[in-house]
């Protein structure tokens, strides 16, 4: 049983050299279920895919906005629908397959058929069978519907939430957000390269911190700091919207120096000189932005990443099971304008991300030893690097995004500190 | 000498001796023998089954020469963090599929039983393997392995190869 419940004496810990996070935050059974209210299903932008997974009248894809299954369709004018993946008529799903192409989405328990923009449109037996049966008299076709959400799509990205009273999609994800995804997403159209997905026996928690957290990230993986892709003493930030949902984090290769770096990351297991690669083309990417940036781990509350590491782009989708386990959905893409070549780069660097990646495997590891090792416990985490306090870095030593991140859910479940 | 002089069940020997080779060395923690049962120019790919079915390329795995598979290896020894875990293979079902002078092509399916730390051992994955066999100077090796696999959803992460 929690105490973290709201109108109840807090027992978030409080400290003075920097930020805490009990452990139950991440084990709770009770917050679990109101975070599904109050994130999940209350005023958020959830994402759900992207336009290019469904470029066809008649597309849909099946997924969740976290353990909620939604169906997110494109109708013959061109509109995309998201709706609860759930009967109106006895909650069945309504689509049973990941993917596909419908003309009507049907419900097999009853033969209940809505439209692709959710609307019933008909049911068997309607007016009963000899003048037996069927439904009241009373009974109307619009008032049993899908449950439709509200849609926005950004360059590209496909947003949804239940919330009538959520702001703005572009106003909730604040400019900063706005113009990174345009970065990556605005110019092109974007071409889905396949997905992978990685089962986490952890809190998704975990993860929104773990991409908020430019400090572990040049230590857990070796290969990042080995090869330069992402080093902490290179140029970078960290930086959160107003709110602390989000947090951008970027960093250039190549602008660290080579000697120093030796020295700083001296007697780091994750710096190993004389490791090389025996196949270098792993590594032979093109430059792609003229901003110089390398690396980006967009981090947008609740339950989407959007990446750029070398060449690989890529957006994470989280869905959850439960307080203890989550699904990481990775959908790789490029553009439709990529040349062969390109496209040949980005599938080759993929060997770096996902769930089987040179770079993120740990990441996976990284989360189960967390939830391992908290595993019936009170206690409390520490977050200290860069003051401990939800401030913008210039920097890529610091936690302060994660600090950004637990103060906005504080706020999301009405949790008093 | 053509591959085409060998009998069906000499060829299925062959194959089937590489075969086992290959997950002797993967479960008993040997894989720098990995590499070594690829021809130089080579093509490795483990790929989800849904992206195969979708006409989508993107593998989890992808290595197009024996030294990139040879870096798959040093970075797994030196690089990576992964809970230490090992794997039972176990192939079944294997069929010769097409027989060239230079190359034989097989296809079989498989099942990886992974056991971590803690002692439980848990069904990872099932796929299939679909391969293009060569000799050279004599040896059986893999010219090309793709490996779909069935288990979309990878359990935690995935170091050692399929």
């Amino acid at each position: 049983m929690s105490n973290l419940h709201p109108n109840q004496n807090s027992t978030w810990p409080v400290r003075a050299d920097g930020f805490a996070v009990p452990y139950e935050v991440f084990l709770d059974p009770q917050l679990y279920a109101r975070e599904q209210a109050l994130i999940f299903g209350g005023a958020a932008w959830s994402f759900v895919g992207l336009t290019a997974e469904i470029p066809s009248a008649g597309d849909f894809k099946a997924t969740q906005i976290g353990a909620t299954p939604v169906i997110v369709t494109r109708d013959e004018h061109g509109v995309v629908s998201v709706m609860l993946n759930r009967c109106a008529h006895r909650g069945a799903l309504v689509c049973r397959e990941p993917r596909g192409n419908v003309r009507r989405l049907q419900c097999v328990y009853h033969q209940w058929n809505y439209d692709l923009r959710g609307r019933l449109r008909g049911v068997p037996f309607r007016g009963g069978f000899n003048g037996k049966g069927g439904m009241p008299a009373n009974f109307e076709l619009d008032t049993h519907n899908l449950q439709v959400l509200r849609v926005e799509v950004l360059h590209g990205l496909i947003f949804a939430t239940a919330s009538r009273t959520v702001e703005s999609l572009e106003k909730y994800l604040g400019p900063m957000i706005v113009s990174s995804i345009a970065r990556i997403c605005g110019d092109r159209q974007l071409e889905v390269l396949g997905d992978q997905r990685q089962y986490m026996h952890g809190n998704w928690k975990l993860y929104a911190e773990n991409t908020r957290d430019p400090y572990h990230a040049s230590l857990l993986h070796l290969f990042h700091n080995t090869f330069g892709l992402y080093r902490s003493t290179q140029a970078g930030a960290c930086l959160m919207d107003d709110t602390h949902r989000h947090t951008m984090l970027y960093a250039k290769a190549s602008t660290s120096d080579e000697t120093v770096d030796r020295e700083v990351y001296k007697d780091v297991r994750s710096y190993a000189s004389q490791f090389k690669l025996s196949d270098p083309s792993l590594l032979a990417g093109r430059s792609e932005f003229d901003d110089g940036i390398t690396l980006v781990i967009m981090s947008i509350f609740p339950n989407l990443v959007i990446q750029q590491i070398a060449n690989t782009l890529a957006v994470r989708q989280i869905n959850t099971y439960g307080p203890n386990e989550f699904e990481l959905v990775w959908t790789h893409f490029g553009y439709t304008d990529d040349d062969a070549e390109m496209r040949g780069i980005r599938l080759k660097q993929a060997n770096l991300i996902g769930p089987a990646g040179l770079v993120s495997m740990e990441d996976g590891e990284a989360v189960d030893i967390v939830q391992k090792a908290i595993a019936g416990t009170m206690g409390a985490s520490y977050l200290g690097m860069g003051g401990g306090k939800a401030e913008d870095a210039e920097h890529l030593v610091t936690e302060s995004a994660i600090v950004g991140f637990w103060e906005n859910y504080q706020s999301y479940l009405g949790l008093n500190v | 000498m053509s591959l085409r002089e060998f009998s069906p069940t000499e060829l299925k020997y062959h194959v089937e001796n590489l075969l086992s080779r290959y997950v002797h060395c993967l479960d008993d923690d040997q894989l720098e023998i990995w590499p070594t049962l690829f021809t130089e120019k080579c093509l490795y790919r483990l790929i989800a089954r849904e992206n195969t079915d979708r006409n989508l390329s993107l593998a989890a795995l992808f290595c197009d020469s024996r030294p990139m598979l040879t870096d798959r290896v040093v970075s797994l020894r030196h690089a990576n963090i992964y809970e230490r875990h090992s794997y039972r293979h176990i192939i079944s079902s294997l069929i010769i599929t097409d027989v060239k002078s230079d190359e034989v092509s097989a296809s079989s399916h498989y099942a990886v039983f992974r056991t971590g730390t803690n002692g439980a051992t848990e069904l990872y994955q099932t796929g299939r393997y679909d391969d293009l066999i060569a000799t050279e100077n004599g040896e059986w090796l893999f010219r090309q392995k793709i490996v779909t696999f069935d288990t979309g959803r990878i359990d935690s992460l995935l170091a050692t190869p399929i």
